[in-house]
């Protein structure tokens, strides 16, 4: 029989979590497997976050979640440098319509202070006229949080697994969990595409890290899905909002806000509900009428024919705080479990607590001297000048030729995204917008598929939108 | 950055009518800026017949009606042809930029003509909730598929919306073998003309649903099937009346919207309902030596008319640069 390599550190699942958990571990003199069920990372809970960086003003001083979030929202000021991404520390300011209300973001911003949040303040009504004139006039006061910012939350995902590769990490994608065996000591980690060995089991398998954890024994814990609708704007309207727009909180969510994206399109949403199926991904006429009211209580001139597309995502929730622990019972399986909000901004953070539970359990972490922290910089012709464009272009044709023309796209960026792992059609989304613009792709989609196709050497009927079973045509045309 | 007389932006049956119109007017010195590798826009994935009925009193393809003009345009030197060219800036001066596969180029034009058609309304611009799977498709990048690419992009199909598009679709799915399960409209006539609504629909028996809506589409990975319900007269849903159709394609044929993204960075003044620009008079925006014509203009029925009010674009165009002198 064949001998399957035991791999030191295995974590099941790309998001954000997972990868940024394999980032952080490469870094180290360790072989490490990374199992993805989906065909790229960044599929599952990642692809539908809002891309907010949490500044960590609602969330307990005591929890997992707040010191977390704080000192994610750090680390990934870092992280964007090194591994080029645009971060935008657009700021947030949460509203309060009554004296009651200014009473309420009193409380947060003492709670967030404890935590050790930088730079809250209160501003007034004359301060909210100068700085954010689309708000609604009925708002009396906010809390400013400045160190509040956005990302590209895929982009994200795809920059810490591109290093992780370029580190050493081994990515196994379309790779579905089916069981964990306990071998004592180690893992036999059975999949759809055959057997793993590890010593060390991360989960971060999001919304079924519960699934996954029961496999070893594990199951005092569920995750209860929370879905979240999102309405995306047309970026002529980028400049709605100069900041992220909240209302105060409810109990279990931060409530229908305005958001900034790092891609410049306006975002409403999400909704909090609760709901039964992991794959309930389906938007609602519901969703969509308490999106908007919510939105327009904030912003009163956003109007229905703004909306270009929408979403739901669900938060893979679990209780109240972050699960994140070394379990006793199966030594050498960690969970990381039930990272909703502010998961994103957490990840980071995540990725150093897990290092140091592996460290303090015995994995031994010698730091590579080659350890390479840089990623060069993706280009996005939406986001640089004409001049800019005018040099790339006649240093590669390739620039000049526009295929997306809503979000201007070329071939070359296309190209590059492939390059880089775009293996779908999604893939090419995430990582260069092409389709997400107004037209929906009506305009682009043969000629992606047909740059996948080259590059990839799939025929242009096995391209699929998100992996198997969603080819975007049923085959081709009958020659009679 | 160099200069020109006449900048035509889109090389579809209105920027090719405008650049020979302003050719026949006087105008020697025309930049014709296509962003696609031919000349002809969307008439050549329309190989249906009914094209040229009034303006050339014959019945022809869209390839067909397309040829004349390009024939046309090749036969003129003064018409300069750029292929692959996608402008992405305008100035209120008729400064324009366009990038190529090597070059970024700034053009001063004396006037500027904007051809650039219409972009389907998509599924979220109607609010059809549900699923995204793959599967659901505007009726033009489906026709786009089919008849320039040669891939079926489904087997069962319902259409959403009864717009032009969609209803020679329903024909040119069913005659590439796949099923046609409905046309579902929301209004209480059809969108499209009455010989599509015949030829295309009545024709080869698909049940035609006036009067409906889709509540939602359904499907993981690819569309599994869409649920319908009845509405009254003022589009509100009637209790009782949803009932579900399975399919594996969702066209959607829901109207289409002018392009004029450039326009309106140009500063032109734009009725935000119809996305068109203001204007006193037909193929007119509200800066001097900027004009629209075809789709981008309004939305045509027909090409013939596109291609005879693009006529009086060109001829406006070439008045125009005649009075700077």
């Amino acid at each position: 029989m064949k001998s399957v390599p035991v791999f030191d550190v295995l974590v099941i699942g790309a998001g954000v979590v997972g990868a940024a958990i394999a980032r952080e571990l490469s870094r180290y003199k360790l072989s490490i497997a990374v199992l993805e069920k989906e065909e790229e990372p960044a599929f599952g809970v990642s692809k539908s976050n809002s891309g907010i960086i949490h500044p960590g003003t609602q969330n307990p001083a005591g929890s997992l979640k707040g010191r977390l979030c704080l000192e994610g929202n750090i680390l990934i000021r870092e992280i964007s440098r090194e591994l080029g991404l645009d971060f935008k520390e657009a700021g947030e300011l949460i509203v309060a319509f009554t004296q009651d209300e200014i009473q309420r973001l009193l409380t947060i911003k003492s709670e967030a202070e404890t935590l050790g949040v930088p730079g809250l303040k209160i501003v007034d009504m004359a301060w909210l006229r100068e700085n954010e004139p689309n708000l609604n006039p009925e708002a009396i006061a906010a809390l400013y949080a400045p160190s509040a910012g956005v990302i590209s939350p895929y982009r994200l995902v795809y920059a810490l697994c591109e290093n992780a590769l370029k580190n050493g990490a081994e990515f196994y994608t379309q790779t579905k969990v089916e069981n964990i065996i306990f071998t004592k000591p180690g893992f036999e980690i059975q999949t759809s595409k055959g057997m793993f060995k590890a010593r060390y089991v991360i989960n971060a398998a999001g919304l079924y890290a519960d699934e996954t954890s029961a496999m070893v024994g594990i199951n005092d814990f569920r995750i209860a899905p929370r879905k979240g609708q999102e309405f995306i704007l047309d970026n002529k309207k980028e400049n709605l909002t100069n900041h992220l727009i909240f209302p105060l909180p409810s109990k279990v969510s931060k409530g229908i806000l305005v958001i900034k994206t790092a891609d410049g399109n306006p975002m409403i949403g999400p909704t909090a509900e609760e709901v039964e199926d992991k794959e309930d991904f389906s938007t609602t006429e519901e969703g969509l009428k308490k999106v908007f009211e919510g939105a327009r209580k904030l912003v009163p001139s956003i109007s229905q024919d703004d909306i270009i597309a929408y979403f739901s995502g669900l938060r893979p929730a679990s209780g109240d705080d972050f699960i994140i622990r070394y379990e006793d019972k199966a030594p050498g399986f960690i969970n990381v479990a039930g990272i909703q909000s502010p998961g994103l901004t957490a990840a980071p953070a995540i990725a150093k607590m897990v290092c140091g539970i592996l460290r303090e359990k015995g994995l031994q972490l010698e730091k590579k001297e080659d350890f390479i922290c840089e990623r060069e910089k993706p280009i996005h012709l939406f986001n640089i000048s004409l001049s800019e464009t005018e040099k790339l272009i006649k240093q590669d044709a390739g620039y000049g030729d526009i295929v997306c023309r809503c979000e201007m796209v070329s071939a070359k960026e296309v190209q590059d995204a492939i390059t880089a792992g775009a293996r779908t059609m999604d893939g090419i989304k995430f990582r260069t917008r092409a389709q997400s613009g107004r037209c929906h792709g009506s305009f682009c989609t043969t000629r992606l598929m047909k740059i996948l196709s080259e590059k990839t050497k799939t025929p242009l009927t096995a391209i699929t939108k998100s992996g198997k079973g969603s080819e975007i045509v049923k085959g081709e045309r009958v020659s009679l | 950055m160099c200069e020109k007389d006449l900048v035509i932006v889109g090389a579809g049956p209105a920027g090719m009518a405008a650049a020979i119109s302003a050719y026949e007017s006087g105008v020697r010195d025309i930049l014709l800026l296509e962003r696609d590798q031919y000349l002809g826009g969307i008439l050549n994935q329309c190989i249906h017949t009914g094209f040229g009925l009034t303006y050339f009193k014959e019945n022809l393809t869209g390839p067909e009606y397309a040829h004349r003009f390009i024939k046309k345009i090749n036969a003129i030197k003064e018409i300069e042809v750029s292929l692959k060219s996608f402008a992405v800036h305008l100035t209120n001066e008729n400064v324009l930029t366009y990038i190529k596969p090597g070059a970024l180029e700034k053009i001063k034009a004396k006037a500027v003509i904007m051809a650039t058609g219409a972009r389907e309304r998509t599924r979220e611009m109607v609010h059809i909730p549900g699923t995204r799977p793959a599967g659901i498709f505007s009726a033009g990048l489906a026709q786009k598929l089919i008849n320039i690419e040669g891939l079926l992009p489904g087997r069962e199909v319902v259409i959403i919306g009864s717009g032009d598009i969609g209803l020679i679709m329903a024909r040119r799915f069913i005659l590439e073998g796949a099923k046609v399960k409905a046309v579902i409209e929301i209004q209480k006539q059809s969108r499209g003309l009455t010989r599509n609504v015949v030829q295309c629909v009545e024709d080869f028996g698909v049940p035609f649903y006036l009067s409906h809506r889709i509540a939602k589409i359904h499907g993981k990975n690819r569309v599994e099937k869409v649920d319908v319900v009845r509405v009254d007269e003022h589009l509100h849903e009637v209790a009782d009346s949803m009932f579900s159709i399975e399919c594996d394609t969702v066209l959607i044929s829901v109207g289409l919207i002018p392009e004029n993204e450039l326009i309106e960075m140009a500063g032109a003044v734009i009725d935000k309902k119809t996305n068109t620009p203001v204007a006193q008079e037909i193929n007119k925006t509200s800066i001097p030596g900027l004009f629209v014509c075809g789709n981008s203009f309004k939305i045509y029925d027909l090409v013939d008319s596109v291609s005879k009010d693009s006529i009086h674009a060109g001829y406006q165009a070439a008045e125009y640069i005649r009075g700077l002198g």
